[in-house]
């Protein structure tokens, strides 16, 4: 699997625009080229990732032990008759060759199969829930990417200042915070409420049920806010520390110290010069980040009863509901496969030199 | 370095400054959304500013299923038991059956044919009539079809044919006597609604509201692992509901669920743990319920498991196949220490199979045949069993082998783990060793008859057949490698006769004096005993529900009752004063969300600002 991490990432140099000639043969069309092979091969790859995930999603949850059948109906009353035909019904008679090539061949035309506990395709569950944890999630990682990146530019630029003792301490605590813990502490704070603070959001769940158009986006905003505060909070300091870091291997470049000696303010450096240079890593990290989007975040989920997918992967292993776990496992593994390729793309358009 | 060539690696700034914006607009909405412009929503109150009463119970497990015919799960089937009604209903007293659908029931002299009067004022929630032919075509689409049979294709196993002579007469012929015939728990489903499905294995009842039924409640609206919306149906035979919804809303984790009672999100919450339950029980206008539980929690070991075919498999320790060993075991279980501190007094001293709350069927065993705490009886037991302890205090066997075993425990099931520590301890002083095995999915090494004890527990139905018929010889795999309906592989001839005695007697004394005595065999054998009944803990709003309806009517249970009682019989509280004093602080709140807007508005534009005059100036 490619990933973006082993991008070659630009360092302090930077390149400066070549003239170029203009034609057929110049070296604008040979840079073209260049990118159309890139990006071919970076397609490709991706293929070849996808369906080592669709292969290996399906062995991985044949070790999981226990039969299905037998799990799901576990404490209700069922005959022997009634556990064979549910068995025929879901194809766990079938010796394991043919349960795999129909899987192969049902997943290549976008069937993932019928959940055990739902009976409901696959396909459908994911995209039911899909939209949600999308929603929280990734309003979340753009929130704390941006603020990481902020307070991370802040921290390195000021280094070892009181601000930057601050700033570091507190994304580093928040950090170690267990997210489950931090959700609860604000449901009881700011949903139940505590001595003057009101309880003033919803305890969990993303709607009401009873608003529609744009009092239903409203409504979703302020179940939105507990759960998005929560994943902020114990999210931003790993693009903090990774942008500060990054951000102190530029400050003692010597381009730097030539834009100051332009006479540039010292912000229009940093904002201007550092942090571009300094800006790779911390994409490369939020790009894998938003590959995570997908599968959201299961313990968030769970605190704040969102009704995403976090919480119907645990659900699906479980039982083990076999389609669905492989069904999952495809989507997330496809989600982070996505993100690389969009970032293995972004990549010559932020720093030339890759891909060439 | 020449510093013309860096604005092309600065290129990216204005996506910074766009995310910026979109990160500073993002927080100025959440800090919007924080101000409860609205907080009428988010108060489930017993009666809301339109009036509208609502009670709303807060659930955790998804619904798996709205088609009566798929749906296995407790929440998908006590939402069955709101929207259809069943041929019979429990009465709430003590549990005997009486008129559901139908009204009358009786067998024939040969106990072969039953025939049931169906009642003639239940309607659909369509405006048309409930029938003998609905009854008729829900069972033989049973079985006939396997899809519809995966629910409760038990029931119909032992059916031959189901006609109706007329609309309000229901006959079932069936191939053997059946003594469960008054304790049908099946939902009656509308032929005219439901003949038009065409796979009834994937047909999930989920896309069309509201849904037709006949029972206290009409199903309104329903998403995904959010709620569960119900109303009142008017037209139900024994009067509608007073509440003017029901609302069953999703909390995943049970400290939120009580977040939200305490809030009054809520009016109910169940499956409460002891500590949960000690804070609600100082909270104001809360009312804990602690009811007498329908489970039980028993310590079973392995019998040797083996199929019917004779084939034995799995690896249980042989010393068990002593019935002194076992019984030494148990002696050896103090029980009480676990009601007072695993349970911390929220259950109740086990005894036999099926619990007091069933007071028909609960058996209690005799003075001298009880097995009681006796830490020197189960020495001395070992010690008869050819088990004495060694130099070093262990228990050793003829062999030499010592004494050791393992429990599987299940490791979402903080009280396995616990009770197992206790064991350890207890056991262990007796010169015995004790592996505990938790795991997720206890089920596969349980199937392979790869165990030698194991933490058990059943929910058991006001009609024990069930709970009994997965201990005969019958419920044993056919081979060793299929799975059978047993639950760890017990069969002994004496309880399979009783067992067939008690399915086809029809006179209740007579039956329930059998089932006892099936308790009783099974309580000598110990292949199983019963450690604790563990109540049922949960909590309501007294200032949301004025009064409810427990089952069994005096200090019973609310929710998963056997039958519709609990939401039906629900008087909404008629005095609210909560949204009162919530309104100072709203105003407070409004005023503080709207500065924070206002501040975070100024300062992106400053900000804004600051960064256009600066690029003007470079």
């Amino acid at each position: 699997m490619s990933t973006a991490s082993t991008t070659p990432l630009a360092e302090g140099t930077a390149d400066g625009p070549v003239p170029v000639k203009t034609g057929p043969s110049g070296p604008r069309a040979r840079s073209a080229r260049a990118y159309l092979l890139y990006v071919a091969g970076k397609l490709g790859g991706a293929a070849v990732s996808l369906f080592a995930v669709l292969v290996t999603s399906f062995f991985l949850f044949r070790i999981i032990p226990g039969d299905p059948v037998r799990t799901m109906t576990h404490g209700r009353q069922v005959s022997a008759e009634q556990l064979a035909s549910l068995r025929r019904q879901f194809g766990l008679d079938l010796p394991l060759w043919q349960q795999f090539t129909d899987y192969c061949g049902k997943a290549l035309s976008g069937d993932l199969g019928t959940s055990y506990q739902f009976h409901a395709p696959v396909g459908e569950l994911i995209s039911e829930k899909l939209p949600a944890t999308l929603l929280l999630t990734g309003v979340a990682v753009v929130i704390y990417s941006v603020l990481g990146l902020w307070l991370g530019t802040r921290s390195a630029w000021r280094h070892g200042g009181l601000g930057d003792k601050v700033n570091t301490g507190v994304a580093l605590t928040l950090w170690s915070v267990p997210s489950f813990w931090l959700g609860l502490l604000l449901i009881i704070t700011f949903s139940v409420g505590i001595g003057p603070i009101p309880g003033m959001f919803p305890t969990g769940g993303m709607e009401s049920g009873d608003a529609s158009g744009f009092a239903y986006v409203t409504d979703v905003a302020h179940h939105m806010v507990l759960p998005v505060v929560t994943l902020v909070a114990v999210g931003y300091a790993q693009t903090l520390l990774v942008m500060r870091s990054s951000l102190l291997d530029e400050m003692g470049s010597d381009y730097l110290t030539t834009a100051r000696a332009k006479g540039l303010r010292d912000d229009l450096v940093r904002r201007n010069h550092a942090v571009p240079n300094a800006l790779l890593p911390t994409v490369t990290m939020v790009f894998i980040n938003l590959g995570h989007v997908a599968a959201g975040s299961i313990l968030v989920e769970t605190v704040f009863s969102w009704p995403g997918l976090g919480g119907l992967f645990y659900q699906a292993l479980s039982v083990p509901d076999l389609p669905l776990v492989q069904g999952l496992f495809v989507v997330f593994a496809g989600a982070m496969i996505l993100m690389n390729l969009l970032a293995d793309l972004l990549y010559p358009l932020l720093d030339p030199r890759v891909g060439r | 370095m020449d510093t013309t060539t860096v604005p092309r690696n600065a290129r990216p700034h204005p996506h910074i400054r766009t995310l910026l914006a979109v990160g500073a607009t993002a927080l100025a909405i959440a800090a919007a959304a924080a101000t409860p412009l609205n907080p009428a929503p988010q108060q489930a109150k017993a009666a809301g500013s339109d009036g509208k009463r609502t009670l709303t119970v807060a659930v955790s497990q998804s619904v798996d299923s709205l088609s009566p015919f798929l749906a296995q799960r407790l929440v998908s089937t006590s939402v069955h038991r709101l929207v259809y009604e069943n041929l019979t209903n429990y009465d709430v007293k003590d549990n005997h059956a009486i008129p559901g659908l139908a009204t009358k029931w009786e067998p024939s002299p040969d106990k072969l044919t039953w025939t049931y009067t169906i009642r003639e004022n239940s309607k659909w929630s369509d405006g048309k009539q409930a029938t003998a032919e609905d009854a008729a075509w829900t069972f033989n689409t049973m079985m006939s079809d396997e899809g519809a049979a995966t629910a409760n294709g038990s029931f119909v196993a032992n059916f031959k044919k189901v006609t109706a002579p007329s609309p309000t007469k229901l006959v079932i012929e069936l191939k053997k006597p059946q003594a469960t015939m008054a304790a049908l728990d099946v939902p009656i489903v509308p032929k005219h609604a439901w003949e038009k499905v065409g796979d009834f294995s994937k047909f999930n009842n989920d896309k069309k509201f509201p849904i037709v039924g006949n029972g206290p409640f009409v199903l309104t609206d329903y998403k995904v692992d959010q709620y569960v919306k119900l109303k009142p149906n008017k037209q139900f035979w024994r009067g509608a509901p007073k509440f003017d919804e029901l609302v069953l809303k999703y909390y995943k984790d049970g400290d939120a669920a009580v977040a939200a009672l305490q809030k009054g999100e809520v009016s109910f919450a169940a499956n409460l743990t002891p500590a949960q339950a000690a804070s609600l029980s100082k909270a104001k206008n809360i009312k804990v319920n602690d009811a007498p539980g329908r489970r039980f929690y028993a310590l079973a070991t392995n019998p040797g498991a083996k199929s019917k075919d004779g084939k034995k498999f799995g690896n249980g320790h042989p010393a068990l196949l002593d019935p002194k060993v076992r019984q030494a075991l148990f002696a050896a279980t103090d029980r009480k220490t676990i009601i007072d501190k695993v349970f911390q007094g929220h259950a109740v001293e086990g005894e036999g199979y099926i619990p007091p709350r069933f007071a028909a069927y609960h058996w209690k065993p005799a003075d001298g045949q009880k097995i009681a705490y006796d830490p020197a009886k189960a020495a001395a037991l070992l010690d008869e069993a050819g088990y004495k302890k060694n130099s070093a205090g262990k228990r050793v066997g003829k062999n030499g082998k010592p004494l050791d075993f393992r429990i599987l425990c299940h490791a979402t099931d903080p009280n396995d783990k616990a009770i197992g520590k206790y064991m350890q301890e207890w056991w262990g002083e007796l010169g015995i060793g004790l592996k505990v095995d938790c795991l997720d999915n206890v089920s596969d090494p349980w199937l392979a008859g790869e165990y030698d004890l194991a933490f058990d527990g059943w929910s058991v139905n006001p009609d024990p057949d069930f709970v009994l018929s997965i201990h005969t010889c019958a419920a044993l795999p056919a081979t060793p490698k299929d799975t059978g309906a047993t639950d760890n592989f017990i069969c002994d001839k004496k309880f399979d006769e009783l067992y067939a005695q008690q399915t086809a007697e029809y006179d209740e004394t007579k039956r329930a004096d059998l089932v006892k005595q099936m308790q009783s065999r099974l309580y000598d054998t110990g292949y199983m005993n019963v450690m604790a009944y563990p109540n049922a803990v949960e909590a309501y709003r007294t200032d949301q529900i004025k009064s409810i309806t427990t089952m069994p009517a005096s200090g019973g249970n609310l929710w998963g009752q056997d039958g519709y009682w609990s939401w039906w019989s629900a008087v909404p509280a008629d005095a609210d004063g909560s949204s009162e004093d919530s309104g100072s602080s709203t105003g407070l709140v409004v005023g503080i969300g709207a500065a924070v807007v206002l501040a975070a508005g100024l300062g992106v534009f400053v900000a804004l600002r600051r960064r256009s005059t600066a690029e003007d100036r470079e």
